[in-house]
């Protein structure tokens, strides 16, 4: 256990540390590191997040992450909302990847009240996880590509797909970002007529679009030399510092849980698991275009098996679990999402935490950043991809 | 019939749509029937200014939604479509709502280095265009150092950047300033040996004297000095701050670089600056490397000016271009490329021109011989240098393929890691490397 003298002693030991910091550059010519907030508004911090750097001349010496500001309280606020009350919650912490949270918060649900899940509920989830990745690494490596400097046309050009795929929510749920879709039990509506018919088209025409970026992007020299070798971190640094998803996976360390602990029928389809070699910020723009195929490819088995049958099963919808505490997690676009609940034998949970694998992939930043350019931290930043809904929550 | 060729040739001598100095030439010669020559030469000096101004501002208008269409076309959208036809009267919304808009500083700046680098940079962004001949007689000042003053009139807007970026008293605005003055010090350099180069070669200094040089001996200079065209293109644009250059104002990096503080028409004005810059420095490589307003014997039929300005358009299609398509350069990597590649290429092309312009003059080649065995000479010399400089120059990080690989069966931490990594088949897709 941390105790409150612990953590005093550890704020020291830093402050002392970046006293250090600050004294080893003093280089006796009067000139002083300077300290610029990233933040909270600036065009490359994704949202609502404050990194503090300090610089000599154009090199990160320090850098220290402030955020809470986007922080919603939901964790208290699901305290006092019944399990399904608690749906829509979940959207809101990743909002780029809200089927994943969904799905997670749903399968903790789920183990906690011993539900059976249809398996046309489970092929629905699978299809609609896979979408929001391809949305979610659409956005990512597009807005990757802006912090590296682009003037937006990579940005735009991935939006186009990230567009039909909330089309598609659209057509199904009727909201794009906030999906509030899934239900403990399997997924609030069936899919429309009109589903399968418009997600064959965009299989069709991911191929293609995929080739042009990787014709734009794949070889282009400024890209290769501003990511390359760039916000390094080694996979025993990587594991110790608990980080997952791309991130994770960029470094060599072959580990999705979708393969490690499938869920929702995931042992059934088959797919890789795209892993890169030296774990910088071009092997996560790569990991990722890589795991856009991977999706393509779980979707064209999805509709090819998808089974009939019912798409919810029988809950009550003020469900009371026995007491008892429940923990699922899930490969979401950015990493390992997991929820853990504890019932008390009431309507709502007695605790409903998040895993939010922004937070911790987010957590390596000043390793990676620090001793590079100050260009080099906005592109690492940019290559964790962050959700500041998630980290703050 | 005779009276209609009588009309003719008075409307000739003025109205020649070809050549709009003709009009000059008539107040001139009217001015100089009653009254003394520096009233001639006060009198149209301040119509060329006006005319250049007159001409810019509407241009600039254009451009802003030419240069937003383009770029929107490039990402896919459709660019600004609302305020009038196609949306061509969006400029004009935009400098309506900046002028509107209140004008802020921060508290803590020097008020008057604040208040003017707005103006200031009005006066290179103006000057520069006194020496751009858009016809055979047709520049405001047709200097015998133009090329001299092009270069010196651009070297002062830096310090105009570095008081904006100073007296904001803001960090950001202080390190765009501080990577402008770096880089405009830079790139100074490679664009100066560019354009030595050129007067080297063609023995003039004039800007309209290079365009002459180039008419006379049926070549443009791209063909001649491939490297110095290529180089002076990069370096304008690092310059003119436009990606892959355009690190003094990195939008992802330091907001706005030295302008960040500039709210409302100030803001507007650093704006409509660079974007009249970029078209002047379109204009001055036209010149240069394009033959300017000549373009073999066509100049006779089509206005000089409608040439000029074509091959103007097509070199800022090209910035819009490389700006739609790249991402940015760090700091480093821009200046380790100005010094490392740009400079001694430059260099290197400069003394190639002194030999061969030896050649020509003291052991009196034929030009019409001599010219296009020297122009493939020149580009194979070219392409061998940018070879060489891409082997030579790559950084150790770019010389290893990124590599991909699937795992398959392999699921876990390190042991899975090294599994994959010392699988001996070929990895999923390799990208980069030598």
């Amino acid at each position: 256990m941390t105790t409150a003298d612990d953590t005093r002693s550890m704020m020291d030991d830093s402050r002392l540390a970046m006293q250090g910091t600050i004294e080893a550059l003093d280089s006796g010519d009067g000139s002083e590191p300077v300290v610029v907030n990233l933040g909270p508004q600036h065009p490359s911090t994704h949202g609502v997040f404050r990194l503090k750097v300090t610089l000599d001349g154009e090199i990160v010496r320090d850098a220290e992450m402030r955020i809470g500001y986007l922080h919603r309280s939901m964790e208290k606020l699901a305290e006092e909302r019944t399990y399904t009350q608690n749906i829509p919650f979940t959207d809101r912490i990743d909002y780029l990847a809200a089927m994943s949270n969904n799905l997670a918060y749903c399968l903790a649900a789920e183990e906690l009240l011993g539900v059976e899940v249809p398996p046309r509920a489970n092929a629905i989830r699978v299809m609609f996880a896979e979408l929001q990745r391809v949305a979610s690494h659409a956005m990512a490596n597009g807005t990757f590509i802006n912090d590296c400097g682009a003037w937006h046309t990579p940005l735009f050009h991935m939006f186009r797909d990230r567009e039909r795929v909330l089309d598609m929510f659209e057509m199904t749920c009727g909201a794009r970002l906030t999906t509030n879709y899934m239900r403990i039990g399997g997924v609030a509506f069936d899919l429309p007529d009109e589903l399968l018919p418009t997600l064959e088209q965009f299989l069709a025409d991911m191929p293609e679009n995929i080739a042009n970026y990787e014709a734009l992007l794949m070889e282009n020299e400024i890209l290769h030399a501003r990511a390359r070798g760039v916000g390094v971190i080694s996979p025993e640094m990587a594991i110790n510092s608990s980080l997952s998803g791309p991130v994770l996976r960029a470094t060599g360390v072959p580990w999705d849980l979708r393969k490690a602990n499938p869920y929702s029928g995931y042992e059934d389809y088959e797919f890789d698991v795209p892993v890169g070699e030296q774990g910088d910020c071009f092997d996560r723009f790569l990991v990722r275009m890589a795991e856009v195929k991977q999706s393509l490819r779980i979707l064209r088995q999805v509709i090819d098996n998808l089974p009939d049958g019912p798409w919810l099963a029988d809950v009550p919808l003020h469900a009371r679990p026995e007491p008892g505490e429940s923990y699922a997690r899930v490969e979401s676009p950015r990493g390992e999402l997991g929820f853990y609940l504890v019932s008390d034998g009431g309507p709502a949970p007695y605790r409903f935490h998040c895993r939010p694998p922004s937070l911790i992939n987010l957590s390596a930043l000043k390793e990676m950043s620090i001793g590079g350019t100050l260009a080099d931290a906005i592109v690492t930043l940019g290559s964790i991809d962050i959700v500041v809904g998630e980290i703050d929550r | 019939m005779s009276g209609l060729s009588g009309f003719s040739s008075v409307l000739g001598a003025w109205y020649d749509f070809r050549d709009l100095n003709n009009l000059q030439r008539l107040i001139t010669e009217w001015i100089a029937e009653w009254g003394p020559d520096w009233i001639a030469s006060i009198v149209t000096g301040v119509l060329g200014a006006l005319a250049i101004l007159g001409v810019i501002g509407p241009t600039l208008l254009i451009l802003i939604w030419v240069e937003r269409k383009v770029i929107a076309r490039f990402q896919q959208r459709y660019g600004p479509n609302r305020v009038g036809p196609k949306g061509l009267l969006q400029p004009v919304a935009d400098a309506v709502k900046l002028i509107l808009k209140e004008q802020l500083a921060p508290r803590s700046a020097d008020k008057l280095l604040f208040f003017l680098p707005p103006v200031l940079i009005f006066v290179p962004g103006i000057l520069i265009w006194g020496v751009l001949p858009f016809g055979p007689r047709m520049s405001v000042a047709d200097l015998n150092v133009g090329v001299l003053f092009l270069l010196a009139v651009s070297g002062t807007a830096v310090l105009v950047l570095f008081m904006a970026g100073w007296s904001s008293n803001n960090k950001y605005a202080l390190f765009g300033a501080m990577r402008a003055v770096a880089m405009s010090i830079s790139y100074e350099v490679p664009m100066v040996l560019a354009l030595l180069t050129l007067v080297v070669f063609s023995g003039t200094m004039s800007v309209n004297g290079i365009v002459e040089w180039q008419q006379q001996e049926d070549v443009i200079f791209i063909l001649l000095f491939p490297l110095s065209a290529v180089a002076f293109f990069f370096a304008a644009s690092a310059e003119l701050n436009r990606t892959p250059a355009d690190i003094s104002e990195a939008e992802s990096e330091i907001v706005a670089g030295y302008h960040t503080e500039y709210s409302g028409m100030r803001f507007g004005l650093f704006y409509a600056v660079e974007l009249g810059n970029t078209l002047v420095v379109s204009g001055f490589i036209a010149t240069f490397f394009l033959g300017g307003w000549w373009l073999w014997g066509l100049d006779q039929w089509v206005p000089s000016w409608i040439i000029l300005l074509v091959k103007t358009g097509a070199v800022y299609f090209l910035l819009i271009w490389t700006r739609g398509t790249l991402p940015r350069l760090r700091v480093d990597q821009l200046m380790g490329f100005c010094w490392k590649a740009l400079v001694p290429a430059t260099l290197l092309f400069v003394v190639v021109a002194f030999v061969e312009r030896t050649l020509l003059i003291s052991e009196g080649w034929d030009t019409t011989v001599a010219l296009p065995i020297m122009a493939v000479f020149n580009i194979a010399l070219t392409l061998g240098a940018v070879m060489l400089f891409a082997r030579v120059s790559r950084p150790a990080a770019l010389r290893r393929p990124a590599r991909i690989r699937m795992a398959g069966a392999e699921i876990g931490g390190l042991r899975a890691a090294r599994q994959v990594a010392s699988r001996t088949e070929e990895p999923q897709f390799q990208v980069g490397g030598d």
